[in-house]
């Protein structure tokens, strides 16, 4: 916490949560696509399915989206920019269990090449938010730091090997954590860095046998 | 090894320690945790204050809420202020907390519109900072330079708070919030003032002391009924607390003792009565009525 976080940050109203975190997890959702979605299935579960209109939840999610910062300026009209852009979006409240947080999302993405994703997150308070599950794996990103998102077969060395590509590049590991479905299946690392991590390193992560794709995700401000 | 919660006592007995004025010591820290130099700390917070007049002016043209609930009171505030100031009477609240109090609806409002705010510390309770700091700017003619040294020394109030107790109004009720904003707005005009370390220390103090308990029960979960009208409340709790500390009048429970019990306080408070909108006014008839229609208005 430093004297920005309490002076801080700017953004649009009115809610930290409703809408700046909001915005915060489309813009994460968006850096896990890859992309800006062509097409985005949103659905609203808790606090965010009851109060999304009245809070400009709806658009600030969008905006995020859109690829726009919590403190921009269109975010009000982030639904008629959006429509007029192209993009193909719904909103539906919906139910993702007793445990998810009051205020979780679950937005289904597709980009323009119809590749998808599946990211659940939730706005955790004061703007903080929180991605629990992309495409099925459970994962804790915060998007606070840029992140690897790397799915691959759990066999010996994996992690090694990916931290020592990361090491030699001068990559600073400043989390790392690990999360498998079961021995010998698949299995996904989050790595949270110090430095974002260039296009070359990501395509020689990729080149190793038992990684299934490796994203970039970049931090969100 | 258990880390020391932060103190407002212990940063004030440092800097004396190390022979430093209080902002020199504040920024520095600052500057330290951020890796960066004293010059841009203020600079970024000079942006901050940027963004605090931009707001009032958007707010002060008289804006309206998405829900429709609220807006145009500022408007009012303005229009009333120049009606009495014909009749040469001053306003009940005087110059200086009438115009303070018209900023920060001005700025609650212009958030509840949806317009660009400072969350400081949090959405709901931004209107405060701006509205005390742009009335000792027009009114008490400080300087920008004194009054962004003020937001440092609020900055760093509100630390404090939020690591020994709360500034989320899910957590700790609106005395975390509007609480929290008044206590670091009290602290900025000490300061301004030329008031000791101690006397801010005071004045955050009996912030507090007032606002102790109070909580957060917004109609239909929107930062508007009540929080609108707090962020006014809180301006003139603001003023009370940082004029009883200039004038040497001290606070016989600590700031960080304070800050501690609102954190208590906090914890005791009932579910309903920590941002869900499941209590306090949120549950009045009126309230209730509202949502309902509000609530079917925006499904169908």
């Amino acid at each position: 916490m430093n004297i920005f976080d309490i002076i801080g940050p700017v953004m649009i109203g009115p809610s930290s949560s409703h809408t700046a975190g909001a915005c915060r997890l489309g813009l994460l959702a968006r850096g896990i696509l890859g992309q800006r979605p062509a097409k985005a299935e949103i659905l609203l579960h808790g606090s965010f399915a009851h109060t999304y209109k009245g809070h400009g939840t709806d658009r600030a999610l969008i905006a995020g989206l859109m690829g726009w910062q919590p403190d921009d300026a269109r975010i009000p009209d982030a639904l008629r920019i959006a429509a007029e852009e192209g993009m193909d979006f719904s909103f539906t409240p919906g139910d993702l269990g007793s445990m998810a947080h009051p205020n979780s999302v679950l937005f289904r993405l597709t980009d323009e090449k119809g590749n998808t994703c599946e990211v659940v997150g939730a706005s955790i308070g004061g703007g903080q938010i929180m991605v629990t599950n992309v495409d099925g794996f459970p994962v804790e990103l915060t998007g606070v730091l840029p992140a690897l998102f790397v799915p691959h077969r759990d066999e010996p060395g994996v992690i090694a090997l990916v931290s020592t590509i990361l090491a030699t590049k001068q990559i600073n590991i400043a989390s790392m954590r690990v999360f498998r479905e079961g021995k010998g299946e698949t299995a996904s690392m989050i790595i949270e860095c110090d430095q974002a991590v260039s296009p070359a390193i990501i395509a020689h992560l990729e080149q190793l046998g038992p990684v299934k794709l490796v994203r970039f995700v970049d931090k969100v401000s | 090894m258990k880390k020391d919660k932060l103190s407002w006592a212990q940063m004030v007995c440092e800097a004396e320690d190390k022979g430093l004025t209080l902002i020199d010591f504040l920024l520095e820290r600052s500057a330290a945790q951020l890796e960066t130099d004293k010059q841009s700390v203020l600079e970024r917070m000079g942006g901050m204050f940027r963004v605090m007049e931009e707001s009032v002016a958007f707010g002060m043209t008289g804006v309206k809420s998405n829900s429709g609930l609220t807006g145009g009171s500022a408007k009012k505030m303005k229009e009333y202020i120049e009606a009495q100031q014909i009749k040469t009477q001053p306003g009940l609240l005087g110059p200086v907390v009438g115009t303070a109090v018209m900023y920060a609806l001005a700025a609650a409002e212009a958030n509840a519109a949806m317009g660009r705010i400072v969350a400081a510390p949090t959405a709901g309770a931004s209107g405060i900072l701006p509205g005390v700091l742009l009335a000792l700017k027009e009114k008490c003619q400080v300087s920008r330079e004194k009054l962004v040294e003020g937001l440092v020394v609020a900055g760093v109030i509100g630390e404090v708070i939020a690591n020994r107790a709360s500034i989320a109004g899910a957590t700790g009720g609106c005395q975390a919030e509007c609480g929290s904003g008044a206590a670091m707005a009290a602290g900025a005009v000490v300061y301004v003032f030329g008031g000791t370390g101690k006397q801010i220390g005071d004045a955050v103090s009996i912030v507090f002391k007032n606002m102790l308990g109070l909580v957060c029960d917004p109609v239909a979960g929107l930062v508007e009924v009540p929080c609108i009208k707090r962020n006014a409340g809180s301006v003139v709790q603001c003023f009370l607390a940082a004029e009883l500390a200039l004038a040497g009048i001290g606070s016989f429970i600590p700031a960080d003792e304070a800050i501690d019990a609102m954190d208590k306080v906090g914890r005791s408070l009932p579910r309903g009565l920590r941002e869900t909108a499941e209590g306090g006014l949120a549950m009045t008839p009126t309230a209730r009525a509202w949502t309902e229609k509000y609530f079917k208005g925006i499904s169908g």
